[in-house]
This record gives structure tokens, sequence and C-alpha cells, in this order.
């Protein structure tokens, strides 16, 4: 099984690489551009714009 | 057994635990709160079967009002949501830690500006003012004159929601360049490690330098007072080093501990199913005994 998967940044159209193992509302940073990206489903892999930081975010 | 994951975003901490579930054969539903909608009576079909709630949930506000319906729904959560609310609110940790003999810093509340800078003149400069919601070291001020306290007052008075007209301000401790992070579960520490910066503001979020602690006895006694005073649970325990003694500042009720588990030896993750696994072993055996 290949250890990376392919899917298009949503801001910038390019194709990126993502770890084989990521999960429906993982966030990755991106490759291209390095905005954080959500992973919204698995088949197909989408990503969108992971929502901003609140104010009321936190630990 | 099968446990709910509440969560708003996976972050590293999130699938460090999801993967010891998994591993362990534990059976997993993630719910993305976004999508739920919470009835005054009966719970959503995503919390059907549920031995347990994990709450990883990263906004407060939700954490709060989800922690209250599945508490009123009679689902098992972690934290609960007395524990939420003491911690999510600066005043009401103090509050609480103070209520039980923790030290903890000189801290007073007031609501208006003139109050405020009443209690900065008291307290001398520097001295520290914090969101009274609010994490990872956002939104902090370390006030080390007259002009920056009315600056500060004044824009977070006039440009801040109702929650920053809560004037939350704290003795500054002197600590040595670095403060304590203790994972803990009902009060028994899991891990703990120091997170050392050059800026006055040591949380691992900020880019401090994390490493493995070695608790001493005294420590751990405050460790568990602090986790008792806030009602238990998985917490973050915050420290600072006062020469001959410790601090309490904070304790954290949805803590993040990837940063932990890279500094420190113990299997972190591990640890916390361990103790997920016997608080259901336990509330099941509760059930089975008033049934």
């Amino acid at each position: 099984m290949s250890d990376t998967i392919t899917a298009e940044d949503p801001l910038s159209g390019e194709e990126i690489e993502l770890p084989s193992d990521v999960e429906v509302g993982e966030i990755i940073d991106s490759p291209a551009t390095g905005a954080e990206l959500e992973v919204v489903s698995l088949d197909p892999v989408i990503l969108e714009e992971a929502p901003e930081l609140e104010e009321d975010w936190g630990e | 057994m099968h446990i709910g994951l509440l969560y708003s975003r996976i972050r590293r901490d999130e699938k460090l635990l999801l993967n010891e579930l998994r591993e362990r054969g534990h059976e997993v539903t993630k719910i993305d709160v976004r999508k739920e909608q919470f009835d005054l009576s009966e719970p959503p079909e995503a919390f059907d079967g549920l031995d347990i709630v994990v709450d990883r949930c990263l906004a407060t506000s939700r954490s709060l009002y989800i922690t209250r319906f599945l508490q009123s729904y009679g689902i098992p959560v972690v934290n609960s949501h007395e524990t939420a609310d003491i911690c999510a609110d600066k005043a009401k940790n103090s509050l609480a830690l103070a209520d039980a003999g923790v030290p903890t810093p000189n801290t007073k509340v007031a609501f208006t500006v003139e109050s405020a800078m009443d209690i900065v003149e008291e307290f001398g400069y520097p001295c520290v003012l914090k969101p009274v919601v609010g994490s990872w070291g956002r939104l902090m001020a370390k006030i080390d004159s007259e002009a920056a306290a009315e600056a500060i007052l004044e824009h977070k008075a006039t440009l801040g929601n109702y929650e920053h007209k809560v004037f939350y301000i704290q003795e500054f401790v002197e600590k040595p360049g670095r403060d304590i992070r203790v994972l803990a579960v009902d009060g028994e520490p899991i891990a703990a490690m120091t997170r050392s910066s050059d800026h006055w503001l040591t949380n691992a979020a900020k880019g401090a330098d994390a490493e493995a602690f070695e608790l001493d006895a005294r420590a751990k006694e405050l460790v568990k007072q602090a986790s008792d005073a806030v009602g238990g649970g998985l917490l973050g325990v915050d420290l600072m080093e006062t020469g001959d003694d410790y601090t309490v500042h904070e304790v954290n009720h949805t803590v993040e501990f990837k940063a932990l588990n890279d500094a420190v030896d113990v299997d972190v993750p591990a640890k916390v199913v361990d103790w997920l696994e016997a608080k259901v072993d336990s509330e099941k055996t509760l059930a089975e005994v008033s049934a």
C-alpha cells in the first residue's frame, strides 16, 4: 500500500500528496501553500480550507 | 468499549488517541460537533450505544453546551460539564483553586477601566492582564507601565466583546524562564514537562521548548489538589516554580498532549486510554449494582 495519496489543494488547484492514513476531520498543512486544510471526505479525498481560528478555541 | 470522540478538527492529539483506541480493538465513533443538533430530551443518533464520550472540542462554547446536553441524556462524558465550566473561565479557575487552598497567583477581577486601573496600581509593574476565556497565550498582556495599562484597558473596553470587559488581573510571577505542564487523570500524573522560553509566555503553542520533568512529592500533591478543585478528569495542570514552592496558575480541560508525548518516555495516549477503560469498567459496575 502506498504511504501517500494525492488530492487537490482547494486554494492553489495543485495536486498535493498526503499521508495515506489521513482521516475525515483531520487538519493538514498544504505542502503547496502552507495553508491549513481539512479533510472532508476520503473516497474521493476532498480537501477544504480549514475553519478560521476562533477566539474561544483552545484547551 | 464503544467510545465517542467529539471533535471540531482532528489534530495530532486526537489522532494519537484514535490510533491507540483502534489498536486495542475499541469501537470508535467520531462525532463532528458542527453537524449535530441537540434535542432537549433525545440524544442525536450518533451517540447511540456509546459507553463514554471524550470531549475534544476546540471551541469552549460548544464544549460547555454539549457536555451539559450529554449529562442530561445520561451519557458519561470526559470531562464533566462542571469541570469544563470551571476550567473554561480563568476567573472561575482561580476561584476554585483558591477555595481549595491551592497556591495560585494573586488575582483580582474588576468590571470597569477605572477599577481595573486601581488593581494594576496596587499590584505594581509588571502585572498581567488575561482574557477570562482563551488559550495558547493569546491576548495576554504583560503590563510594564501606567501608559501601557491605560492603553490596553481602553482597547479592551472599546474593541472587545462583553467578556473583555471582565478585567482579570494577576500579579506577575518571576518564574525561572519556564513553567510546568502536568497531564493528570483524576489527579494522578501521567507525565510532566517543562516549557521553557526567553519570552514571558511559555505556552507550547508559542513555541516554548518542551523537556521531560520529574515531579517531586509537593508537585504531585498540588496536582491532586488542583484536579480535585475542578472536579477531576483528564486535565492539564500548569504550575510555576516560586523558589521554595509552586503556584498553580491554571487547569485545562481539553488538554493537548502531543508536545508532552514527544518530550517524555511515557506513552501518553496509552495511559489516557488505560484510564478511559478503567472509567468505563467502573461506570458499568456501578450501573449493574444499581440495576
